[in-house]
């Protein structure tokens, strides 16, 4: 298996990890990293285990074997809300927004682990900033909003921890043409602003075109690894991946 | 209301515009007819003083039964589980609080002065606590470790502790009911011919202070946050750094603290206690957690007052040796009648 690793000390690095839903294997020996101002996407189809991967890191789930670090911190048995403390936060499969809470609330849950009032307030602005339809949203229930006003509103949520690293899954997934663009282009704003992103998608050109690095899983397993550009050009990704 | 509350509703119409789900519905209003009419003969021969007396009566019952209803809901709110023990949470308060009474240098017939009501108030605190320590502690014994087991694991578990506990309390006070001191001063006052007493008085406040105070907590502090954000999506409330054991924990600390506070009252209206009331008061407040909708706190505070006011109705113009015939009817018709009850969620889940 080729390795890219970059060459600085990467932020997370998950290493050998085996993850299992009761008796089936979910996960079997996957090693990423991702580095200090990457984008590093996660590419492959349905049941590869991308979701599982974000879910273990989170701590929703734990590896039963292999190791998970944070910034140099081991973080393999540490409790999902611990973790975000730590400053990794998820934008989730299907957004799971508070569905009966205002789009204002569901931003300030999302400030949970923070107590600077004045930080929150600049990051919220921040948010509208980046999606001006929330502003106008700000006081409906989140859970009568179209679907990529929630993608928005789930993305601006996990921002809202002001995260070490964003881990973003399946963020176009549902939305029209136009809003994926906007979605991606955002990705790589909030990422030019200095946040490192793990980036989980199906739409494999997309994620592989705004990633610095990307992983192909299959099944399980990482199969291929490289930059964006790489995976972008192999005859396997294209074949499996792309439709070429 | 979204469009998949829209659509659920739809639905919901349609499956009752057939000619049996209409026939159900006349059925059901010729019923409650029949029985506001039958009341109302009743009503008339006992005549306007014996009304207000009854609506006095009901108000402190319902206040009672709101209180734990409100337990039942909450749990079932953040961990769709029915607490079936909660009810003998609530009838060990009233054990528990028999024992602190005397303890606490409060006796029968004493004169009341601002000491008495610091007792009282001591009391209050020490049973309400210890009812917190006993329900967070079956939620980590009995529910817990079930927390990804199929849902009817903990629901049989959650009838096992019922029955343990009801079969503790049989065994510290016997089967029969025991005396509750008498403590409260008995005065009373006249209000258009019913008589309100000291007992009837202290119930109202202290359901008011109490359910004012837990509306107050959800909605504002950072706890009562989490446990909405906990009801609505627990992984996502995981992922927004929240700790969902201690929040489930503190909704059985929470729920317990009015069952508690509602097993004292109970004590001290009726000055008696048996070991299986945990069953009875519980059927009523769960059937009212059920009416208001479950999971709903707003709707069990009004479930457990029209419940209230039901039973007392009930007891007071008919024969009380059916009251729990009559509740249980109530939660057969608002099963398939409303199964959301009368405030029951209406926005999209996902």
């Amino acid at each position: 298996m080729a390795t890219t690793a970059p060459a600085t000390s990467a932020l997370l690095e998950l290493r050998g990890v085996d993850a299992f839903y009761g008796r089936v294997q979910a996960l079997h020996g996957v090693s990423v990293t991702v580095g200090q101002s990457e984008i590093v996407a996660l590419i492959g189809s349905n049941g590869a285990g991308k979701t599982t991967t974000l879910r273990t890191i989170s701590g929703l789930m734990h590896p039963a074997n292999g190791s998970i670090t944070f910034g140099g911190q081991e973080i393999t048995k540490t409790r999902a809300h611990e973790i975000v403390a730590l400053g990794i936060c998820q934008s989730p499969e299907g957004r799971r927004l508070f569905p009966r809470m205002q789009v204002i609330d569901n931003l300030r849950m999302g400030a949970f682990t923070r107590k600077d009032k004045a930080g929150i307030a600049q990051d919220m602005e921040r948010v509208f900033v980046l999606f001006p339809r929330l502003r106008e949203r700000m006081t409906q229930l989140a859970g009568t909003l179209s679907g990529g006003e929630q993608q928005m509103l789930a993305i601006g949520r996990a921002l809202m921890s002001r995260p070490k690293l964003l881990m973003l899954d399946e963020p176009s997934l549902g939305l029209a043409p136009i809003l994926v663009d906007t979605i991606f282009k955002t990705i790589q704003e909030i990422n030019a602003a200095g946040t490192p992103i793990l980036l989980v998608e199906q739409n494999a050109v997309r994620a592989l075109e705004v990633a610095h690095r990307g992983y192909v899983l299959e099944t399980g397993n990482i199969v291929q690894t490289g930059t964006g550009k790489e995976l972008l050009a192999s005859p396997d990704v294209q074949r499996a991946y792309l439709g070429m | 209301m979204g469009a998949v509350g829209e659509a659920i509703r739809r639905r919901r119409s349609d499956l009752r515009s057939g000619l049996t789900g209409r026939a159900l519905d006349v059925g059901l209003y010729v019923l409650i007819l029949a029985f506001l009419f039958l009341l109302g003969t009743r009503v008339i021969e006992h005549g306007p003083d014996y009304l207000l007396q009854i609506f006095f009566f009901a108000l402190a019952n319902g206040a009672i039964y709101a209180l734990i209803a409100l337990g039942y809901t909450m749990v079932y709110g953040i961990i769709e589980l029915i607490n079936f023990a909660h009810g003998d949470v609530f009838a060990f308060g009233a054990f528990a609080s028999a024992s602190l009474i005397p303890l606490f240098g409060l006796s029968e017939g004493q004169v009341w002065g601002p000491f008495t009501i610091l007792q009282l108030l001591a009391v209050f605190v020490v049973t309400m606590l210890l009812c917190a320590v006993l329900n967070v502690s079956i939620e980590r014994i009995a529910y817990r470790p079930l927390r990804h087991a199929p849902r009817l694991a903990p629901l049989i578990t959650a009838i096992g502790m019922s029955f343990f506990l009801e079969g503790a309390m049989f065994l510290w006070k016997g089967p029969s009911s025991v005396h509750y001191p008498d403590v409260l001063p008995d005065l009373s006052f006249t209000i258009l011919g019913a008589r309100v007493g000291v007992k009837e008085i202290t119930v109202w406040i202290t359901t008011i202070v109490l359910v004012v105070g837990l509306a107050l907590f959800i909605d504002r502090s950072r706890l009562g946050k989490a446990m909405r954000a906990t009801a609505q999506d627990r992984d996502a409330a995981q992922l927004m750094g929240i700790d969902i054991d201690r929040t489930i924990a503190a909704t059985f600390f929470i729920g317990a603290v009015l069952a508690g506070a509602g097993g004292i009252m109970y004590g001290l209206s009726y000055n008696t206690a048996v070991f299986d009331l945990g069953f009875s008061a519980g059927l009523v407040a769960f059937t009212a957690a059920v009416f208001g909708g479950i999971g709903n706190i707003y709707g069990a505070a009004i479930g457990g007052l029209v419940l209230g006011l039901i039973r007392t109705f009930w007891d007071g113009y008919f024969d009380s040796a059916w009251s729990d015939v009559v509740i249980f009817a109530i939660l057969i018709m608002v099963l398939v009648f409303r199964p959301t009850g009368i405030l029951g969620m209406r926005v999209p889940e996902k």
